[in-house]
């Protein structure tokens, strides 16, 4: 695996003026991400995952300090279409099939027909949705939305995939089953992933890098760089170094709480 | 079958209704049968016309009941049965060609254009107007309230001014009646397609910025199609709207043909049947525009895959 930084955040602040006053979403906060990283963003609500997300995104802008994304900025990457973002609910067009809903980006974005209908044929063959293209959304259970929801992200080929809280709303079976699929979608793709997430289980299991964030003002407490390989089967949750793992998450969210 | 089951409860609303009808007849019509019988030597009480006068229709009724047969078949009713009703209606649709005077499927015909083209015109209106108000911050500020006070208007004082000024330019027939009934209809359109345009949420727009779609992408792809349930919802209170706009607008100004100008020649010469006849034209013309919208509403949406939503 390569390691040039594909995504490189430095002394990011980002404060929001509300109605309340200030409210102080990120402080400070450094990171590099590399090149086919799988990096997981854990915290409680308020701590800024999702914020920092947006930022990488350009969907938010930060009030001081640097953030690049394939060397150029984040606003600059959007339009250059670096990434594609998924949602925590799937978002999908009811009016449009699951063929249609992933053609979305790809209409966009100017592709030729043929084009689209062979890019539309890969992605749902690599979230296994093969034979549902004509089916719409309501049609398909929430794990099948989400799934056709991840294929949209994957159609136009960006590098990075940005995922905020994307099975948060799925019970745990299919979210278990999700997961597997997805460690096993990024080692077919070697895509980059920004993943936001409550849950540590999830977060371990599926990350190269676990950056555990803290609340009031958002912050970095911990980054965790996963000795887990990369070839990981369930059980693997089990195993002792996984619950290593997990527990240095929980001290580090602990250690975020005790502040306030 | 949901249709059928549809029916009962409706049925059952028409048949109270019907009964309710039929027995006002009698007292409503009382007075009026009693003085033909008095005239027809056949003997009423109180014999005094006067004194009859003083009478409610319900006692008189009821003092004299062979008059209560004579209340269903006056010529001219002050409130007409519905079996008479029913028969000007057979009359006037059935046994006349649509193209006579004396055919209120011709008369149907008049207002329906005037509705049909005012709707057209409204409906057209109301989405620019629509369109303008989600992108425009300016004409959000300034075309909503304007939109609103229009409606507080009273149109019953406004059509005959708009007829007038319309026919001093040199306008009359269709175009005049048209005017009104856009007038009524582009507001529920407008007001539905402000919020359908809207109603995509804050995610479904980020998804957009992530592609880097631009402002015609976002209107054609997501912003139009997302409020098209919304639209249907208003196009079928603004044709109801445009058809009362018509009928408006041909009551002022003397109208020669159209349901308006039915009511008042039905008042003006003292024929009942006429103007009850017009009265549920209308109403079965309105059904039947409504009636119609729904099921290209249901056709439009099943097809876009929100058979359920709307």
């Amino acid at each position: 695996m390569t390691t040039d930084p594909v995504i490189t955040a430095r002394n990011l602040d980002l404060t929001f003026q509300t109605n309340d006053g200030p409210v102080h979403a990120l402080k400070d906060v450094s990171l590099e991400i590399n090149k086919g990283d799988f990096v997981s963003f854990i915290g409680p609500s308020g701590c800024g995952k999702t914020t920092f997300l947006r930022c990488i995104a350009g969907l938010e802008t930060p009030t001081a300090g640097e953030i690049t994304v394939n060397g150029m900025t984040p606003d600059e990457a959007r339009r250059a279409r670096a990434y594609g973002y998924v949602f925590q609910a799937a978002g999908l067009y009811p009016w449009r099939t699951i063929g249609g809903n992933i053609r979305l980006p790809l209409e966009i974005m100017g592709f030729s027909k043929a084009e689209q209908a062979q890019r539309v044929d890969r992605v749902l063959e690599l979230v296994d949705l093969n034979g549902f293209e004509r089916k719409f959304p309501w049609q398909l259970s929430g794990g099948m939305q989400q799934r056709a929801s991840i294929a949209r992200a994957l159609a136009f080929d960006a590098d990075i995939l940005l995922m905020d809280e994307p099975f948060g709303a799925l019970d745990e079976i299919v979210r278990d089953h999700l997961n597997e699929q997805l460690l096993k979608l990024w080692a077919r793709t070697e895509k980059t992933i920004g993943f936001v997430t409550h849950s540590i289980p999830e977060a371990v299991y599926l990350s190269t890098k676990i950056v555990v964030m803290s609340p009031r003002p958002g912050r970095i407490s911990d980054v965790i760089e996963s000795p887990l390989t990369k070839d990981r089967p369930l059980d693997i949750r089990d195993s002792a170094e996984f619950i290593e793992i997990a527990h240095r998450v929980r001290d580090g969210l602990r250690a975020g709480h005790v502040d306030d | 079958m949901t249709s059928l089951r549809g029916i009962i409860p409706a049925a059952t609303v028409v048949g109270f209704i019907l009964a309710f009808w039929t027995l006002a007849v009698i007292p409503m019509n009382a007075h009026l049968a009693a003085d033909m019988a008095a005239r027809g030597d056949i003997v009423v009480t109180p014999v005094a016309p006067r004194d009859r006068q003083d009478l409610s229709g319900i006692t008189l009724a009821a003092k004299n009941p062979a008059v209560i047969a004579m209340t269903y078949t006056l010529d001219r009713p002050r409130l007409p049965s519905p079996h008479q009703v029913a028969a000007e209606m057979y009359d006037t649709i059935f046994t006349k060609a649509p193209t006579s005077r004396r055919s209120l499927v011709y008369h149907a015909w008049v207002t329906l254009s005037a509705t049909l083209l005012g709707f057209v015109i409204g409906t057209t209106l109301g989405v620019l107007l629509a369109v303008g108000i989600v992108y425009n911050r300016t004409m959000d500020k300034s075309v909503m309230p304007w939109a609103i006070t229009s409606q507080t208007i009273p149109i019953l004082a406004l059509a005959p001014m708009i007829i007038v000024m319309l026919g001093s330019i040199g306008i009359q027939g269709l175009l005049p009646k048209s005017v009104i009934s856009a007038y009524l209809s582009f507001f529920p359109v407008v007001v539905g397609m402000v919020k359908g345009l809207r109603s995509p949420d804050a995610m479904q727009l980020d998804l957009l910025r992530t592609y880097n779609a631009n402002r015609p992408q976002g209107f054609w792809k997501l912003r139009l199609p997302a409020s098209m349930p919304y639209l249907f919802a208003s196009l079928k209170i603004g044709i109801s709207a445009a058809l009362v706009g018509a009928i408006v607008g041909e009551l002022p100004t003397g109208a020669r043909a159209g349901f308006g100008a039915r009511m008042l020649v039905g008042d003006q010469y003292g024929q009942p049947m006429v103007t009850w006849a017009a009265l549920f034209g209308a109403a079965i013309t309105a059904a039947l525009l409504v009636g119609i919208l729904s099921m290209i509403e249901r056709r439009a949406l099943r097809r876009m895959g929100m058979g359920g939503a709307a």
